[in-house]
């Protein structure tokens, strides 16, 4: 393994889930289940993360969140969509306000089921990600080519 | 007069664990106004009782929050029995309240630990969050379930325990209680912890009722009330006193998340001793018809379920009202005055739960 | 003893007068909300002293408008704009109005229509 992934950040973000996953996510960093032993370290910065955690369907407002978070993490970069909710839509599949899974707005590369996902299954699901990681790291180094993906800091899609 | 910029406060942000959007107007590093903006986890849930099964909605309420996911079924399923004018057995009312305060005690624990990382005071959160996953334990044990739990059905409740299971969560409360003592003293006499809670974002109790708050945020303003006090489950039956605290501060309304831990564990104990045998549910037959406002304490203030039926097995309407919706004007209130550094805090006093609140 | 939980049902001469009413005796507003009749809106607005509950019932037509009460209870703002927004009950002079941007979901007014 590289060094990449020997220490990956990682970003949690609640795309618009019940926090049943948020917490389990949150479970995953502490004590008992420790994702920090995988030299993981949670961030709230996604120009600094190379793992994107999404939990929860995506509904119209954050939609735009989604891929602009996407859009500012620097590559190579994966992401894993914990729960039902993220894969597919979940429950709230035939709500009004739901688009569906996560993959619905960006490339999705690992998904975790379980509603809600269990910290065994989301740990699983990270450190698959982190074998795709160093994939991704590989090609990208072999490919040399410039960063793009540029997200910019405007804040007005935050609205 | 120095002159004003906007700072805009999420929807992504370190010590949020969910989406929420803050504009607040600043003066220097004084708030002088926020604007909250929500919808970033608003679902619809509301509206799909018009094509569920009343039965089958229990597993939508329950979905509403994944924190205070018990509760939400719970408080769904009593308003059914209320419109169907259903007695529950004993049994399952027991379980319903112990299940209940458990439900309190892992939210509880969560929110300190969130305080605590709030604060910079990364240790504390980590032990807060250690403690906590004893609770699941028994949780899972009992339920199958580590944070939602479908155990509640119209009627009563879908799952038995047995003696062992008992003995099982005793110990781990009793292991929690000893555990807590340290936790809870960093909490209450460290003097860093106590420098940024004392005296932040007083709530008088006039202003408490006048802002509509609920739970804890209006008991540490020394406000009486707590929905428990109306009798539902197994409340009337064992010791309950709400906690009531006068400082109405960021600090009292810790220190009563704290000693409602306490309560919570008593009334577990004397819960479980009082446990009656029998049945956990009754047949539910037909169809309800009728409205029933329900009033239940989540363990971040009170929820209210509403309930209309048209003797159809889909509902007319069905409401919830969120603890969170009632606490964010208090805490748009209490912005008003504070320091930029200190809105994290503010916001994590009310124990926000976004995706309740929008549904 | 039960603690009341009552409906009352209102016209809306006295509405806005009643709501003042349980404001001087130093009520809590609990929640409002609404219910979707054939062409009209059924309005609750629940109040509480203590334990005891009182729900106040308006029902209004379709394009009715109705006196928003934030001027009495400012923290109504919330739920006003939310009914506003999912059910499109005509509410007037909203403080903090949000122009039926609260969600800012795509559909329009979801709960007008049934299913």
């Amino acid at each position: 393994m590289g060094k990449l992934a020997k220490s990956p950040w990682l970003l949690h973000y609640d795309g618009s889930s019940c926090n049943g996953c948020d917490i389990e996510v949150l479970a995953c960093l502490t004590p008992v289940y420790d994702i920090e032993r995988f030299g993981i370290i949670n961030t709230g910065d996604p120009f600094q993360a190379d793992i994107l955690l999404i939990t929860g369907g995506i509904n119209s407002q954050s939609e735009s969140v989604v891929k602009q978070i996407y859009s500012q993490m620097p590559n190579p970069k994966v992401v894993v969509a914990v729960g039902i909710c993220a894969c597919t839509g979940g429950v709230f599949k035939t709500c009004y306000n739901i688009k569906g899974g996560v993959d619905t707005v960006i490339p999705v590369d690992v998904y975790v089921p379980g509603c809600a996902a269990r910290p065994q299954a989301i740990i699983d699901g990270v450190v698959k990600a982190l074998e795709l990681l160093e994939r991704k790291r590989a090609d990208y180094a072999a490919q040399k080519k410039t960063a793009e993906g540029e997200g910019g800091t405007d804040s007005g899609t935050y609205q | 007069m120095a002159k004003q910029s906007i700072v805009p406060f999420g929807p992504q942000h370190p010590v949020l664990p969910e989406p929420v959007h803050l504009d607040l107007v600043l003066e220097d590093e004084v708030v002088v106004g926020a604007v909250p903006s929500i919808g970033f986890v608003h679902r619809g849930l509301e509206k799909l009782v018009e094509t569920k099964d009343y039965k089958d909605y229990v597993y939508i309420a329950e979905r509403v929050c994944g924190i205070c996911s018990f509760g939400h079924g719970m408080g769904y399923c009593e308003a059914i029995e209320r419109v169907m004018h259903i007695e529950i057995p004993p049994r399952a009312k027991y379980l319903r309240t112990i299940w209940m305060e458990m439900s309190r005690v892992h939210s509880h624990l969560l929110w300190l630990g969130l305080l605590a990382d709030a604060l910079g005071f990364e240790s504390l959160f980590m032990q807060s969050w250690r403690l906590r996953e004893k609770i699941l334990d028994q949780f899972d044990r009992m339920t199958g379930g580590r944070v939602i739990f479908s155990v509640n059905t119209p009627g009563g409740v879908l799952k038995d325990v047995d003696d062992e299971m008992l003995r099982s969560l005793l110990r781990a409360v009793d292991e929690l209680e000893r555990e807590l003592r340290p936790v809870a003293d960093s909490f209450l006499r460290e003097y860093t912890v106590g420098s940024r809670l004392h005296g932040l974002g007083v709530l008088k109790p006039d202003q408490a009722v006048e802002l509509g708050a609920v739970g804890p945020m209006l008991r540490a303003s020394g406000v009486r009330y707590d929905a428990r006090m109306l009798g539902y489950g197994a409340y009337p039956e064992l010791e309950f006193e709400p906690v009531v605290l006068t400082a109405g501060d960021s600090y009292a309304r810790c220190e009563l998340r704290l000693r409602e831990l306490t309560q919570s564990f008593a009334l577990i104990r004397e819960a479980v001793g009082k446990l009656p045998a029998g049945p956990i549910a009754v047949p539910v037959k037909g169809n309800p018809d009728g409205e029933y406002f329900m009033r239940i304490e989540q363990p971040r203030g009170e929820a209210v379920y509403y309930v209309r039926a048209n003797g159809t097995k889909f509902l007319d309407r069905f409401r919830l009202r969120t603890p969170t919706t009632s606490n964010i004007p208090p805490m748009v209130s209490l912005l008003k005055g504070c320091q930029l550094a200190d809105v994290p805090l503010l916001i994590l006093t009310i124990d926000p739960c976004i995706s309740c609140t929008e549904r | 003893m039960e603690p009341i939980n009552e409906i009352i049902p209102i016209e809306m001469a006295q509405f806005l007068s009643t709501v003042i009413q349980f404001k001087m005796d130093k009520m809590r507003l609990v929640q409002l909300c609404a219910s979707r009749l054939p062409g009209q809106y059924e309005l609750s607005y629940c109040f509480a002293k203590g334990l005891d509950m009182w729900t106040l019932r308006l029902v209004v037509g379709e394009d009715e408008p109705v006196p928003s009460i934030t001027q009495i209870y400012p923290c109504a703002f919330i739920q006003e704009n939310e009914t506003a927004e999912l059910f499109g009950v005509k509410i007037e002079n909203i403080q903090n109005d949000y122009q039926n941007r609260l969600y800012r979901i795509d559909r329009e007014t979801p709960f007008k229509e049934k299913g």
